[in-house]
């Protein structure tokens, strides 16, 4: 409806307006009411000086969480105590990240399910047989006997190490 | 076309995933304060164990055959429900989180098999999250849900519903006979929208089952009991009367209500849990950007010990709507003074807001009774983030009293630790 608009002195001028009704002073700046009308502006800075170069390859900060959750909802955290993982280099007290969403792998190293625990070992499965193994040679595997029900509760994507907060 | 995406004993479901030593055994998930069971294993259904049971009517089952009591674990339980409630979100564009185990999925639009669809997204929620699920589908919400309780049965209770129907129930893909088979087998008072007075009103007029309240005709049924049975009914005969909420919608009435650890007597700590309970709603109150009208407060000892007993609530009605704790918290304890009575062992207390109006809608009143009513919404809305950002109770209300001595506060016996929400309470893995 309004064909041109200019801001001027904070008060709305118009120079064209179609409404008579309103026109009781044409060309001269007038109110139009209590709300506040939001006119859009070319560009949305002014800018003076040069131009940041980095502006058009604006990227988002690498993140930790996006590097290491890859499926957040299927991911967990959990403690590992015990050291029949040291030889992989998972010690007593890292942090596991545990994902759920994966299909175990032979050689993947999975959290399981063993007569009720969580238990962390390398996946072997090979010949159609399962077994757990321990990256330590004072473990010995864990072959799941006849009857015996191990779940791969899911696999270890990595582990969180911290040498101080 | 809708989904009902159900999480199965939900709470006992997602202590079972971080302590699989528990799968299989009787539990119950234990309301505030360790009062009834609110959610049980199906072992522990096998055991009799009823809904709502008191803990101490059915403690003498942890000798006797091993029950398991936890208390419940509300960050765990809201943590496991967001990531199955994003995932069940891929069934369809639209989502309507129902209740904290429950979402609405709409599935228009969507092409394909929906039941291959629907067992593959089931498929996914057990194996990402670990919690089993049963999905039903129908043309209507109350179809959705009467075939998700189809879809349950039938795995609980093999012989209730046909086989093939576990789990996955699509009511849209029967044939006409199976529906009328499906609607016969599921009691009036299984129909989603049907309470439990008006289940036996029907009952004792012949209308015993699904099928018998799908036949009766919707205007006498509006006529002779509410509009809002009359929309189950068209509902039962394929006619979508209840679209789904994508937005939740603003809460009518805001209560903070809670039993206490041990019984209460005295007036002074019944005055603290109001204070608190008051200020609690009112946080709750602004979060949703409302007005309280009238707050009622009641009082009562436990229904499961032996006399005197008590049982009293009062509204007091506020001078103008408003958000503000301080007034809120001053009618509560207004409220209690006025019920109290010393001589009671007193279980269980609680805070209504009621009358809520939104806060944008307000009408304003001309002023003639200055000092009383300053607007207090800045100062309430930087209590609210100052709680929000270093945690719960960083700066309350006096009155409530210091936590170290709430002699009435909740009692948590046996809470499992935060596994997902708290790095000190991951579950630990030997190795």
């Amino acid at each position: 409806m309004l064909d041109e608009i200019t801001v001027s002195t904070g008060l709305l001028e118009l120079n064209r307006y179609p409404l008579q009704m309103y026109s009781i002073a044409p060309w001269r700046p007038i109110l139009c009411g209590p709300e506040p009308l939001v006119l859009p502006m070319v560009g949305d800075t002014v800018h003076a000086g040069f131009p940041s170069p980095a502006e058009d390859f604006a990227v988002e900060r690498l993140d930790l969480t996006t590097i290491l959750v890859t499926h957040p909802q299927a991911t967990f955290i959990v403690r590992l105590r015990g050291d029949s993982m040291r030889e992989v280099g998972i010690f007593d007290g890292d942090l596991l990240v545990v994902n759920r969403a994966l299909k175990p792998t032979h050689t993947d190293v999975v959290l399981a399910v063993v007569d009720g625990e969580f238990t962390c070992k390398t996946l072997w499965l090979k010949h159609g047989r399962m077994k757990l193994k321990p990256a330590n040679p004072t473990y010995p595997e864990i072959v799941p006997k006849d009857g015996q029900i191990v779940e791969i509760w899911g696999v270890v994507t990595a582990t969180i190490k911290r040498f101080r907060a | 076309m809708f989904a009902l995406v159900d999480g199965n004993n939900f709470y006992a479901t997602c202590e079972t995933v971080f302590r699989p030593a528990l799968a299989g055994r009787p539990l119950v998930v234990l309301s505030n304060n360790d009062g009834c069971a609110v959610a049980r294993s199906e072992a522990a259904k096998a055991l009799g164990i009823k809904m709502g049971a008191p803990w101490f009517q059915i403690a003498r089952l942890v000798e006797s055959d091993g029950l398991i009591g936890l208390s419940a674990n509300f960050p765990l339980y809201g943590d496991m429900s967001n990531r199955m409630m994003s995932l069940a979100a891929g069934l369809g564009p639209t989502q309507e989180i129902y209740s904290i185990d429950e979402s609405f999925i709409g599935l228009d639009g969507m092409r394909g098999d929906l039941v291959e669809r629907a067992h593959k997204i089931r498929a996914r929620i057990l194996q990402w999250v670990g919690i089993p699920c049963g999905i039903g589908i129908g043309g209507t919400k109350t179809l959705a849900k009467l075939a998700n309780h189809v879809a349950k049965s039938a795995e609980r209770k093999p012989g209730s519903y046909p086989a093939n129907l576990a789990r996955v129930c699509s009511f849209a893909v029967l044939s006409a006979d199976e529906q009328q088979a499906v609607l016969q087998a599921t009691a009036v008072g299984d129909v989603w929208g049907v309470g439990r007075r008006i289940g036996a009103q029907l009952k004792e007029g012949g209308v015993n089952t699904a099928w018998d309240l799908a036949r009766l005709d919707p205007a006498t049924v509006r006529r002779r009991w509410s509009v809002v049975l009359e929309r189950t009914v068209r509902e039962l005969r394929g006619q979508s009367c209840i679209p789904l909420e994508d937005a939740p919608s603003n809460k009518k009435q805001i209560a903070v209500t809670r039993s206490f650890g041990r019984s209460v007597s005295e007036l002074g700590p019944m005055l603290e849990a109001v204070s608190e309970f008051a200020s609690r709603a009112g946080e709750k109150l602004r979060k949703q950007g409302s007005f309280a009208s009238q707050v009622y407060v009641f009082a009562h000892t436990s229904p499961f010990r032996p006399p005197p007993q008590f049982s009293r609530g009062v509204m007091v009605p506020l001078r103008r709507p408003t958000a503000d704790s301080a007034l809120l918290v001053a009618a509560a304890i207004a409220g209690m003074r006025r019920i109290y009575e010393p001589g009671y062992q007193l279980a269980k207390c609680g805070v209504m807001l009621l009358d809520l109006v939104e806060s944008s809608l307000y009408q304003a009143e001309l002023d003639l009774e200055p000092g009383e009513d300053r607007d207090q919404s800045h100062l309430m809305g930087t209590i609210d983030q100052l709680n929000r950002r270093f945690g719960k109770r960083t700066v309350f209300v006096g009155s409530a009293g210091v936590p170290q001595a709430h002699e009435w506060a909740m009692r948590q016996e046996r809470r499992t630790p935060q596994y997902t929400t708290r790095l000190a309470d991951v579950p630990i893995a030997r190795a």
